[in-house]
């Protein structure tokens, strides 16, 4: 008879657990649609930016009196690797697949014998690193309690690295994060922040109606002013990309999670039933046989 | 009567307008402009200050914070970190706004900075003007 209330226990157990999911998926599901909702809001401003920054470095002429920005610092020996990971857990593997892309190339420029820098922003990031790669962190940003993201929280992040690459502590910046492509797909990506990688305008600069851009002050000042702005539109895209991918992948690991709660309940039903009736069976043996001996 | 040409402010977080407009008027880094249609193509960055849309719809002040403008002879962009209407400015908001640069000024720095933080200073208090 224990027995039988250990399984009823369980499957109790088991039900609440496969509420608790649900509920988590039903709320990933309405943040993820916000979550998207904000992506697609920021595309506009970071298209424009990069179009306008591509006339601007396919028309500047000279290269290599360009700013740092786009051309570096000569050096590629100081990397900061900016690991952008979310707040919270019970989202699949969303966070160590970021995780995993950064250690990769976190080792591949250590056995190169580079200096790396590691930046975290999000909590589970910098845990997933920190055993690894704890003496190389500089400074992990957290938002937590955060409800919304917005532009100056990126802005924050951003100044932070430029003031790092003005004053020499870095050569190369690179960000991972994870690109939302699906509910069911969100692909870790690495870019290269500084020196910028920028699309080139095939076409001319020149306008339809031949007219070339005047610039004010002057094309270098523009350009330089651009691309440190691009970086903080490059993190906060990441960052919403990020939050988009958290959801999605919280969600479809919570739906799995419910199905095999799901599963589980069945199983455990069967069980309990069959052990019930077995039960009653005996029950019923030892009575017949009982009568049977008078 | 001028014509109209197409007018797009656009912010990190969303398309904040998008309109048909008379004209505008734009606080560049080098000195306001104004632009109307046909208008010679021109990129420039602005200063803190307000734009001045004029549409059939009346006059809208917008705040904002940095930016930049491309100019084309059909269309005006202007991507800003941060813009606001004036008749949405916080008062408070101003004013710590108004503290933090300040603040800045008394720190000093070199000239470029303590000039654009002298004109930020002035917009602030002129915005706060036309709140009050």
């Amino acid at each position: 008879m224990a027995n039988l209330k250990e399984l009823k226990n369980r499957i109790a157990s088991v039900t609440a657990t496969r509420k608790i999911t649900k509920a988590m998926q039903m709320v990933a599901a309405a943040k993820l649609r916000r979550a998207q909702e904000a992506a697609t809001a920021a595309r506009p401003y970071a298209e424009r930016m990069d179009k306008v920054l591509g006339n601007l470095a396919s028309s500047i002429a000279d290269p290599k009196g360009a700013s740092k920005y786009l051309v570096g610092t000569g050096k590629d020996d100081t990397h900061l690797l900016i690991v952008m990971t979310s707040e919270r857990g019970l989202c699949g593997g969303f966070n160590s697949s970021i995780a995993k892309i950064a250690r990769t190339r976190a080792q591949q420029l250590l056995s190169d014998g580079k200096t790396v820098k590691i930046l975290t922003v999000g909590r589970k990031g910098a845990d997933a690193l920190r055993r690894e790669f704890g003496e190389l962190f500089i400074d992990e940003i957290g938002f937590k309690g955060i409800k919304r993201l917005n532009f100056s929280h990126a802005e924050g992040v951003a100044n932070m690295i430029t003031t790092m690459f003005e004053e020499g502590g870095f050569d190369v910046a690179t960000i991972f994060f994870a690109q939302f492509q699906s509910v069911i797909s969100q692909v870790p990506t690495e870019l290269q922040l500084i020196p910028a990688k920028i699309k080139e305008n095939a076409q001319d600069k020149k306008q339809d109606d031949g007219a070339a851009y005047e610039y004010e002050p002057d094309e270098g000042i523009v350009l330089d002013y651009l691309l440190k702005r691009n970086i903080g539109t490059q993190i906060f895209r990441g960052l919403l990309e990020n939050a988009a991918s958290e959801q999605g992948a919280r969600m479809s690991a919570m739906d799995n999670a419910t199905r095999n709660a799901g599963e589980m309940i069945d199983k455990l039903t069967i069980t309990y039933n069959r052990q019930r009736q077995a039960n009653i069976t005996k029950e019923l043996i030892e009575i017949i046989s009982g009568a049977e001996a008078l | 009567m001028a014509g109209t040409f197409k007018f797009e402010l656009v912010t990190p977080e969303s398309i904040m307008l998008s309109m048909d407009v008379e004209q505008v008027l734009v606080p560049g880094s080098e000195g306001d402009f104004t632009v109307f249609e046909g208008h010679a193509p021109v990129i420039t960055t602005l200063r803190p200050g307000v734009i001045h849309v004029t549409s059939s719809e009346g006059i809208k002040g917008i705040f904002v914070h940095s930016g930049f403008a491309e100019v084309t002879s059909e269309s005006l962009i202007v991507l800003a970190e941060r813009a606001f209407m004036t008749d949405e400015i916080d008062p408070r908001q101003l004013k710590s706004d108004l503290d933090a640069a300040e603040k800045a000024l008394e720190e000093g720095g070199d000239d470029e900075a303590l000039r654009h933080i002298y004109r930020a200073i002035e917009e602030l208090k002129a915005l706060r003007g036309e709140a009050a």
